[in-house]
């Protein structure tokens, strides 16, 4: 297919004429070359239409060719809502249109826009609610009608990460302005990092002209372009957006498929100002576009917009415009300028276009169309602000360019703090407050005059500069007259409506002052009621009418009226830019391997993996069952690196422990091991493990796995109040740990632990010792988590797995096998040990769960010990019981199955299990401390609502008398 | 009465209220553009009210709906510092559930998610609720055995909650990544089908139109400034307008409770912490219920409008200010593309924040204060929306008649001093 519209190679600066690039839109292939957007392809074949509305499906095309509306949003296979305007063709893209049924030329649902006159503002929250519950069934066909694109579900984007940058200075923006930012600040020995999310530098320099005969432009652009390549303090992004800004200059800039994370110590935004709409009927359709648009498609990628041109203009940029339609062959047919009387400049005076008739102080009153592209404008005089004579000229043309205004490009400023002011004079918004460390320069600070804004970067750079100290200069003076470019006015309004303020969200010029007719007035609740600037370009070009129409309809100034906030992003970005790569570390104990080769279950604790139990031939159950078995009258060895390990030395260190856990430390004896509970200020239970002595000044305290690190984090921060003369170290990651369990486990470590007494009043249970075992250096501890004779060996984490082979060579003629924690659990309870977070939740206290032991009543103070004293005072509410089920066809109860009487609920079982040794079910539960005594009855509601008695016995219910763990 | 609305009056008659678009007739067939101001038209501020309700976000205009409405008291005024719900009411996910963890919660969210089946009926305004449902997905067999603890307490006390196992959850929402190998495999989960979404803004506008209607002033842009406190009641409220006396003022605000509780000398066990949330652009619906999994610290649910809305855990810092973090959006992104991956091509639009009033149970403050005549609707963390037709409710009652309804008697402030906190800690994380 010929491309009807394209230039000849003089123009096009983007894109390279050799190159043809093939693709597909709507099915149909098309011709573009290297460095067209789709959309610039698609228009240089005369395709107009690239998606539809969201509301009423009107047929959309190019609006900004600048990727800052919702227009231009198409599908890609893998991507919906993408900008076509900005998004590059290559070779076998395959794009379609957006939000259509049927084709994007005839759009079945494009009907709903004539019943526009039924769905005023707000319309949803009128009607569809009455009987109570029709609302879900307008809601599901509302539903089918939402959202554009469509997410293919079966993709998933890869390949995306983040990198880290520091720089002196962030240039965002690489216009004329952010470019002699850029350079000042570089002079001035800044490292400068400067972005832009064009393809090229220089911004409009690029597009819009400076003087009518546009030599000027080159010149300009060449000579800071020159600056820029060769400045060794420059660092140069393109392609690259800088997408939002955060706290102490924290600014994420996308580019490809990394988000790179810059700190700046300042920031200057060069961030030049966004080309408005001018609304009226019909303003929407395919043909209508910005001034700067036209030129872009023209000047970078070598389109011609239309044949037969009106601009529509209030200030030079118009009458530039008009000068590139004119370069590239387009017929204008007629310049309508909003001003009453606009003095000339060299641009609108310039002989090229002195032959086009210019209707001044008049609108484009309304458009028409057919075939979904423009067909002609209707030009009426204006009579007042915003009203139009009642009859006026028709004049037929496919392309329409205004320009009647700008917004400064502020998101990025008011994310950081700044706020907006209007001013009546010259019609626009202006960027105040910014906060220190960001500086503003160039257009987006409201210079219109090139000299100007290359003044005011200058201005921004030096302060910057001269806030890091590098340079010491007085800010330069230079002349601050301001251009007038906006038209503080070009709306108006039509019988027939559909003059659109937002695009996105199809919302016409009624919709907003109705909003405030039916009391929505301030401007936030204007856009959360009629949706104003929801919609995917955030309100680029809906927020300056929707504040002038908003003030004038509620009696405002249209600086009290603003606009509503800006919020990071500035564009969107994809959520997989977002996450970069999956970051969820996992830990592995050293020996993780050998378990795998074991043939281990693993399973999931916090971030750990960890062995439930190691695969045999018999089921899980049969297994689990072994295992335990085996502890119980041989040994067994258990992986338990996981625990968490704290280092605390210092000559407090035992004071400070006394104040962490609710047990007494202060005479605890080296070599020994004591509990340690640990409650909040509110008295609940929320860690434990065991303090062991190692030396007077050094205690080596174990916490559970997945509460090591609050009770770290805790440590600190106590400390950071108490001010005591301790170190804490978080060591859990340095020491791997076994348990070596069973009756048999003495005459095993033996073999390989020759330097250490091993024997019972050698090393009685809760001692502590540090010895060698296999020539491992280690800690050793007899605890009894399993209620057998035992050992925990703390190794340094790199000896993990010489510890277990050795530790399993050793057991070899005892048959010791490895045991996971599903062993665990069951060889626990056995012995009414709680598993802190599972048996004790958010209110237990150490009473409840029958710890009152562990506290220490007599000290003077512990965290939380305030508040159990007060609890001790009150009767109490429930406790944690043992409970035994002897009937054996009774269903087995789930932990958190309740413990009811009747319809009420008096607690929950926490844990449950079938004990193969005692050959009952046994478990613990909560229950009303009224009904807590061994041999009262309880009821637990099982599945299928089935209550099962149990029996409330004490725990622990094997080896009541602990003599086998203290052997 | 215009014609056109007599017309769509008697058409609705005719035809049923089935038919209800016909409410729209009017705005077709008129000239001018029916509008009624909902929230009457700004006033000067009286010298007095019987009552001063202190924020007006959904909260506030709740209160003075039900005050007017059930106990005929008219003379009340809304202070609202910004605009109506322009807080945490706007700013809030939406989610309605009561699939709490406390026998005391789940009563009183039961009731709450009651009455928002019948709200847009009864304020005679869409606040388009939808019972999509919620799942709550468990990583591990620990959070299996909290899930089913509630699973559990919920059916006992008729709130609708049941254990799902992966099959029940892929049928229920297929496109989930279910894979065993995932980081974290999915164990099961916790549906609560009575769970349900709804414009937030419209519960705060319906109910101030409500009230507004029956005489209630709604007053925006009014900042209360100072309390005067004389005899153990408040004297005055002082606001950026001007000094005014009152009968009974109750304090409906969120973010700032406790400084607002200050101003009266009320010192309340709140810790405030910015809540964050983003959302997408719109694309075409693909996930119905809600989802969230607290292991990863995110949740979702797709808008009426397409767009997928994505909160998380609060900020780690306790802080008055709504900044949004880079850090947050980052690691809500990365959590939600684990159970949803192919969400990677979805682009967000925007990110903001609230702040969170949390109390130390994970449940409000809501009753009687050490002031008299000084009611406190306080620490609603991330719980507040959904319990909003509720707490009006509960609120206008004690308001009227001085008692406080058994509802809400396990939330007074007094229940701190008592040690008999309502912990709501296991039924609140990640999932609003």
């Amino acid at each position: 297919m010929t491309e009807l519209n394209r230039l000849p190679s003089s123009f096009g600066s983007l894109i390279d004429h050799k190159q043809p690039v093939r693709f597909q839109f709507e099915g149909r292939d098309y011709n573009g070359y290297h460095g067209d957007t789709i959309a610039s392809a698609l228009a240089a074949n005369n395709q107009w239409i690239l998606s539809r509305s969201f509301k009423y499906h009107r047929a959309r095309g190019i609006l900004t060719m600048a990727g800052q509306d919702a227009n231009t949003l198409v599908q890609l296979p893998n991507d919906p809502n993408v900008p076509a305007d900005v998004a590059p063709i290559v070779d076998g893209l395959v794009v379609r249109g957006q939000n259509y049924s049927g084709s994007l030329q005839h759009d079945r649902n494009a009907s709903i826009q004539y019943l526009s006159r039924f769905l005023p503002v707000g319309f949803y929250y009128k009607a569809f609610f009455r009987p109570r519950g029709i609302w879900e069934y307008w809601a599901k066909f509302f539903r089918k009608k939402a959202g554009l694109g469509v997410i293919n579900e079966g993709y998933v984007a890869s390949g995306y990460d983040k990198q880290y940058k520091f720089c002196d200075v962030l240039v965002i923006g690489a216009g004329a302005a952010g470019m002699t930012a850029a350079i000042t600040a570089a002079n001035a020995g800044a490292e400068v990092l400067l972005v832009d999310e064009q393809v090229t530098l220089g911004g409009a320099l690029n597009y819009a002209r400076l003087s009518a005969d546009l030599s000027d432009n080159g010149t300009l652009r060449e000579n800071l372009v020159a600056q820029i390549s060769s400045h060794t303090n420059i660092e140069l992004m393109t392609k690259a957006t800088a997408n939002g800004w955060f706290g102490d200059n924290w600014v994420p800039v996308i580019q490809g498929k990394r988000m790179f994370k810059v700190r700046a110590a300042e920031v200057i935004m060069c961030t030049g100002a966004l080309e408005q709409l001018s609304v009226f009927r019909n303003n929407d359709v395919p043909g209508v576009m910005l001034a700067g648009a036209a030129s872009r498609l023209i000047r970078l990628y070598g389109v011609r917009p239309g044949e037969h041109a009106v601009v529509l203009t209030a200030n030079d940029a118009g009458y530039a415009c008009a000068l590139d339609l004119v370069d590239a062959g387009v017929d204008v047919r007629a310049i309508v300028d909003l001003r009453a009387d606009p003095a000339p400049t060299s641009m609108s005076a310039a002989d090229a276009i002195s032959a086009i008739p210019v209707y001044k102080n008049s609108a484009v009153y309304a458009a028409s169309e057919s075939k979904n592209h423009l067909r002609g404008v209707e030009i009426r005089k204006i009579i007042a602000s915003g009203e139009c004579a009642d009859d006026g000229r028709l004049i037929d043309c496919d392309l329409l360019c205004m320009s009647v205004g700008f917004m400064p490009t502020y998101q990025l400023a008011c994310q950081a703090g700044a706020t907006l002011g209007y001013d009546n004079e010259s019609a626009r918004f202006s960027i105040e407050n910014l906060p220190s460390s960001v500086q503003m320069g160039g257009a987006a600070n409201g210079f219109w005059n090139m000299d100007a804004a290359i003044d005011d970067a200058q201005r921004a750079a030096i302060t910057a500069t001269n806030a890091l100290a590098l340079t010491t200069s007085p800010l330069p003076s230079f002349n601050q007259e301001q251009v007038q470019v906006n038209h503080d006015w070009p709306m108006f309004a039509h019988p027939k409506g559909k003059e659109f303020v937002d695009l996105d969200e199809d919302l016409q010029l009624a919709d907003i002052v109705n909003a405030t007719l039916d009391g929505y007035e301030h401007i936030q609740l204007v856009k959360r009621f009629s949706t104003c600037g929801m919609g995917p370009s955030q309100g680029r070009h809906s927020a300056l009418p929707a504040a002038r129409l908003v003030a004038r309809a509620t009696g405002k100034t249209i600086a009290e009226t603003g606009v509503t906030t800006a919020r990071p992003p500035f564009s969107a970005e994809s959520l997989a830019h977002c996450a970069g790569q999956s970051f969820y570390p996992a830990r592995r104990s050293n020996m993780h391997h050998r378990h795998l080769d074991a043939g281990a279950e693993m399973l999931q604790i916090g971030n750990w993996y960890r062995p439930a139990y190691y695969r045999s031939s018999k089921d899980a159950a049969a297994t689990i069952e072994e295992e335990a078995h085996q502890v119980r009258n041989g040994v067994g060895i258990i992986d338990v690196s996981t625990l968490g390990g704290i280092d605390v030395r210092g000559p407090d260190a035992a004071e400070f422990l006394n104040r962490m856990y609710t047990f007494v430390f202060a005479k605890q004896p080296v070599g020994r091991a004591r509990y340690a509970l640990m409650t909040n200020e509110a008295g609940v239970v929320i860690d434990d493990g065991v303090a062991c002595r190692l030396d007077e000044n050094m205690f080596y305290v174990t916490a559970t796995t997945g509460g090591v690190d609050r009770v770290f984090q805790s440590m600190l921060k106590w400390n950071a109040q108490w001010r005591m003369d301790v170190d804490i170290a978080n060591v859990t990651s340095a020491y791997c740990a076994v348990n070596i369990a069973g009756p048999q486990s003495r005459q095993v470590l033996q073999r390989i632990c020759t330097d250490l007494d091993l024997s019972s009043d050698g090393f009685p249970y809760m001692g502590v010792r540090t010895g060698r075992v296999a020539d491992i250096p280690a800690r050793l501890l007899r605890a009894g988590f399993v209620g057998e004779l035992g050992f925990e060996i703390h190794a340094p984490q790199h000896c993990g797995e010489a510890l277990w082979d050795a530790l399993i060579e050793a057991g070899k003629d005892e048959g010791i096998r490895p045991f996971g924690i599903d062993a665990q659990r069951l060889l626990r309870l056995e012995k009414g040990h709680i598993i802190i977070g599972q048996d004790t939740d958010a209110m237990s206290s150490p009473a409840e769960v029958g710890m009152k032991w562990a506290v220490g009543n007599k000290k003077p103070f512990f965290v939380g010990q305030r508040t159990i004293r007060e609890l001790d005072q009150m009767p109490a509410k429930r406790a944690l019981v043992g409970f035994e089920i002897t009937d054996l066809e009774a269903p087995l109860p789930k932990e958190s199955h309740l413990v009811v009487a009747g319809d009420q609920m008096l607690g929950r079982v926490t844990s449950a299990a079938y004990s193969p040794s005692l050959k009952k079910t046994i478990g613990l539960a909560y229950v009303a401390a009224n009904n807590a005594e061994s041999g009262a009855t309880i009821q637990i509601r099982t599945d299928k609502q089935k209550l099962v008695n149990a029996m409330v016995v004490p725990i622990p219910f094997y080896d009541r008398d602990n003599s086998r763990q203290e052997l | 009465m215009t014609l056109p609305t007599l017309l769509a009056k008697f058409l609705e008659l005719i035809f049923g209220v089935t038919l209800m678009p016909l409410a729209l007739l009017k705005y077709a067939f008129s000239n001018r553009y029916p509008g009624q101001p909902a929230f009457g038209k700004p006033k000067a501020l009286k010298s007095r009210y019987d009552v001063i309700i202190i924020g007006g976000g959904g909260h506030g205009a709740a209160i003075a709906w039900y005050l007017a409405k059930h106990h005929g008291i008219r003379d009340v005024a809304i202070l609202e510092k910004g605009y109506l719900g322009g807080g945490n009411t706007a700013r809030n996910t939406a989610v309605i559930r009561s699939n709490y963890l406390t026998e005391e919660g789940v009563n009183f969210y039961r009731e709450s998610v009651d009455l928002f089946g019948n709200l847009s009926n009864e304020l005679s305004y869409n606040i388009m609720l939808e019972n999509r449902g919620q799942l709550t997905l468990a990583h591990s067999d620990a959070a299996m055995r909290s899930l089913r603890w509630r699973a559990e307490v919920n059916q006992h006390l008729n709130v609708r909650s049941e254990m799902l196992d992966r099959q029940a959850i892929r049928e229920l929402v297929p496109n989930l990544a279910m894979s065993e190998d995932a980081r974290f495999p999915i164990l099961g989960g916790l549906w609560h089908a009575d769970g349900a979404t709804g414009r937030h803004d419209a519960v705060a506008w319906g109910y101030a139109r409500g009230a507004c209607e029956q005489g209630v002033e709604l007053h925006q842009l009014t900042e209360v400034v100072g309390l005067k406190v004389k005899n153990g009641r408040i004297a005055a409220v002082e606001t950026n307008r001007g000094t005014i006396e009152c009968g009974v003022a109750v304090q409906a605000v969120a973010g700032t409770c406790s400084v607002v509780a200050d101003m009266a000398g009320i010192k309340l066990p709140i810790h405030s912490y910015p809540l964050q949330a983003m959302v997408t652009q719109p694309y075409k619906p693909l996930l119905n219920p809600m989802v969230s999994s607290p292991h990863v610290h995110v949740y979702i649910q797709q808008t009426s409008r397409g767009e997928f809305v994505i909160g998380g855990g609060s900020d780690p810092y306790a802080l008055y200010n709504t900044r949004s973090t880079l850090e947050m959006k980052e690691s809500l992104s990365a959590a939600i593309l684990e159970l949803f991956p192919f969400l990677g091509q979805a682009r967000l639009l925007r990110q903001w924040a609230g702040v969170t009033d949390m109390t130390p149970d994970y449940s409000p403050i809501m009753g009687l204060s050490p002031v008299e005549n000084y009611y406190l609707d306080a620490g609603w963390g991330t719980w507040g929306f959904k319990a909003t037709p509720i707490c009006g409710k509960t609120m206008a009652e004690l308001i009227a008649t001085g008692k406080t309804p058994p509802l809400i008697k396990p939330f007074e402030l007094e229940r701190f001093y008592r040690f008999e906190q309502v912990n709501e800690a296991g039924a609140t994380a990640a999932s609003h």
